[in-house]
């Protein structure tokens, strides 16, 4: 214990000491803030130089290498900085240090804001790149524009779909749910006829939630620069707990963690029958869950009316960022890894699943085979789930915040397992009070 | 501890006084330079963070609107901070009923294996201490598996027992659940301290028990247990720093039981997310700067009670 509390004690002064080097070189942080156009990018390509890019995801080693055989000027040494939070947290402290940050660092769509709105990321347009607007999906171009600036390239994206486990569903003679009263019914019809079985796993996570309240119409934040409105009760919110309410009070749902290994094991085994959740799922279970292999399935998310609807569930970027001392550079590899063919094909061999419109609507990709899925075309159902996503949502510029604290507020409505709405308007006062902390005007 | 005062300082020559005074200048920057190396690390590791989180306690410093000197205002909203206490009450029960327990076990294990009783006292010794060198995070990943009620050895008992008894990650047992892996973790810990206290006893104080015809229980509450006091002292200090700095087991199992365990459930868990999830370094410097100064008057206060004892 006491060892590991120096060293959390250690930790904190190293970035308090940080903190104290950031604030007095904030004068010259932002220093790097270069206007250039695309033919600037293609100097700084040919000029060539070294980069930093942080990612977690399976395809950048591949990508990179690919890059640096392109274009053998340009050095890029890639760093896996940890999975998301633990990214974000080291690519805070590095921003508020003012030296250590990468070049371009891969941002999720809901951290995206929180980094964009600190001013930590280059303005992507200021290169020219705003001209690919017409590759991308309108959602995931939406996810990385904040405040009439670029600060991103997407991805991937997740357009939600209902991932089920069609041999149990089969086993006890479960339709498939389009509708979200078809599908708490389902839950209940297979927990009844075998109560070590649930429609699917759920203890209160904070992406799913949002996910859910933007597929239900919910917009429960609305940005607009530093005034903030949160209202976790709107008619769109209250639509999705009046569903969830029943699944988790009836105690229809495992309880069991996300992405541990009882959750794994939960989706091998079908005890977990269902999950709802973003596109980019498929590689996960391929190489996650190989032993349900053939027994897994993709449809349309459920609705509420039978209106075809979806909502984006995870997905990412990348950025530049403002520390970068070449920022030139570092947009011509970003652009390249995002808009090139060459990198794209890889990102897609990798299991990803794209937020270029091309790829989207490519034949060839719509119509692939997927073994693990019984031989299912499952980008026919997911590439039209993108096309399905309701527009207008927006995350907290303190999302990366919001969600930490998710489970102090609305996971105690899951423990206890009571109206979520308790919780939801638990977490909004918390939401509520820390932006006000934190100089935004924030109202209810 | 009683321990005979060595007899080298009495023969220790005392220099003229004269000749002390004209070399005391010299004398004293050689000592400086001897010191020094642990001087600058200490400024440096241990100071200077002090220093700077006093500092920053005393600003607040937003996303939006900068930095601003704030007095005290960020240690008068802590004290207000109904999630900061109850962190803190939960370190507290920890500490009033994990720590004598962990004491209590560990007393007796050194007590018995320095019996001269026990069979192969070595064995014991080296497994009852082995817990202590498996790095933290992989004992309480291991436990974590232990406890798993979905298909951990707790879902196994309970499938056996036919119902849900074992539920390490409930809301009432969650502090028991931890309270065990500390346990388990430093009972071979402060068992070698008391072991090594035991082991200076000099043997002649046991001969003369012997002969004033003291039984095995006799020699413990007589010589034994007061030979212990300081040992003792010296144990329950670390113990209620660890408890207040209860942060490890926590924060590991916290993934395995995301709504049991807060983002504040203990003090340290509470300064680490203040300021690694929501950037509030103020509040979270303000945090680890009143959690050290009452951290220090308890363990202050039972060194002295400890002492007092000791010279009645």
């Amino acid at each position: 214990m006491s060892i590991a509390r120096s060293a959390a004690r250690r930790t904190l002064s190293v970035v308090a000491a940080a903190a104290l080097v950031g604030s007095l070189a904030a004068c010259s942080a932002g220093g790097s803030d270069a206007a250039g156009s695309a033919t600037d990018l293609d100097a700084a390509l040919e000029a060539g130089g070294k980069l930093t890019y942080w990612s977690w995801t399976p395809s950048a080693e591949a990508q990179v290498a690919a890059f640096e055989k392109a274009y053998p000027n340009v050095d890029v040494e890639l760093v896996n900085a940890g999975t998301n939070t633990e990214e974000y947290t080291k690519l805070q402290n590095a921003i508020k240090a003012g030296s250590g940050a990468p070049d371009v660092v891969q941002i999720e769509y809901y951290a995206i804001p929180q980094f964009a709105l600190a001013d930590s990321l280059v303005d992507l347009s200021a290169y020219g790149l705003d001209d690919l607007e017409d590759q991308y999906s309108a959602s995931t171009w939406g996810s990385v524009n904040v405040d009439g600036k670029l600060v991103g390239l997407p991805q991937d994206s997740g357009p939600m779909a209902l991932f089920y486990n069609a041999s149990v569903f089969d086993q006890y003679g479960i339709a498939v749910p389009t509708t979200w009263d078809e599908y708490v019914q389902a839950a209940r019809d297979l927990h009844a006829a075998d109560p070590t079985k649930y429609i699917a796993s759920d203890t209160g996570d904070s992406g799913f939630t949002t996910s859910m309240i933007w597929q239900a119409g919910g917009r429960p934040f609305g940005i607009d620069g530093t005034d903030i409105t949160i209202d976790l009760a709107d008619e769109g919110t209250q639509k999705w707990t009046g569903v969830w309410n029943q699944l988790v009070q009836e105690d229809l749902l495992a309880t069991t963690p996300g992405w541990s290994d009882e959750w794994f094991k939960g989706l091998a085994d079908g005890s977990i029958a269902s999950l709802v959740i973003g596109a980019w799922m498929p590689g996960v279970l391929e190489s996650s869950v190989p032993d349900a292999a053939g027994d897994w399935r993709v449809a349309p998310m459920p609705t509420y009316d039978g209106t075809p609807v979806a909502a984006e569930n995870g997905g990412g970027g990348q950025s530049v960022v403002k520390q970068s001392k070449n920022p030139a550079l570092a947009a011509a590899f970003l652009r390249w890894l995002n808009s090139d063919p060459e990198s794209i094909d890889i990102f897609l061999e990798s299991g990803g699943f794209p937020s270029t419109t091309a790829d989207l609507e490519d034949p060839d990709f719509v119509g692939l085979d997927y073994d693990y899925f019984g031989g299912q075309k499952i980008n026919e159902v997911l590439t039209q789930a993108s096309k399905d996503v309701a527009s207008g949502w927006s995350y907290l510029p303190y999302q990366v915040y919001a969600n930490s604290i998710f489970g102090d507020t609305v996971g105690q409505s899951y423990a206890n397992k009571v109206d979520l709405d308790e919780g939801l308007a638990d977490w909004q006062d918390q939401l509520v009070e820390y932006g006000n902390s934190q100089g935004f005007t924030v109202d209810k | 501890m009683t321990t005979t005062s060595p007899p080298t300082q009495l023969a220790a020559p005392t220099e003229p006084r004269a000749r002390r005074s004209r070399t005391r200048n010299r004398s004293e920057w050689k000592g400086l330079a001897f010191v020094a190396p642990f001087l600058i690390v200490f400024l440096l590791v241990f100071i200077a963070p002090v220093v700077y989180s006093v500092y920053l306690s005393l600003f607040r410093e937003q996303l939006i609107g900068g930095n601003a000197f704030v007095g005290l205002d960020n240690y008068l909203a802590l004290l207000a901070d109904p999630q900061f206490w109850e962190g803190f009450g939960r370190v507290v029960l920890f500490l009033l009923v994990q720590v004598p327990i962990m004491l209590g076990l560990a007393l007796v294990a050194a007590l018995a294996i320095d019996s001269a009783r026990l069979h192969a006292s070595g064995f014991f010794r080296i497994v009852i201490f082995l817990p202590y060198a498996v790095p933290a995070v992989v004992a309480v990943l291991m436990w974590g598996f232990i406890y798993g009620d979905n298909f951990g050895l707790a879902a196994n008992l309970n499938d056996w027992l036919g119902s849900e008894v074992v539920t390490p990650f409930a809301r009432n047992w969650i502090l028991v659940s931890i309270g065990n892996i500390v346990t388990w973790e430093f009972v071979g810990y402060n068992m070698l301290i008391f072991y090594s206290a035991l082991r200076v006893i000099p043997t002649d104080l046991y001969e003369a028990a012997e002969l004033d015809g003291a039984g095995p229980m006799r020699v413990i509450t007589g010589i034994k247990l007061p030979a212990l006091r300081g040992a003792i002292v010296i144990a329950t200090i670390f113990s209620i720093i660890g408890s207040f700095q209860l942060f490890n087991e926590p924060n590991i199992l916290r993934t395995l039981a995301p709504n049991i365990i807060t983002t504040y459930f203990t003090p340290n868990m509470y300064a680490y997310n203040l300021s690694f999830a929501g950037q509030q370094y103020n509040a979270s410097a303000t945090v680890a700067i009143v959690m050290g100064l009452i951290t220090a008057v308890i363990a202050y206060v039972v060194q002295l009670r400890g002492s007092r004892k000791e010279e009645r």
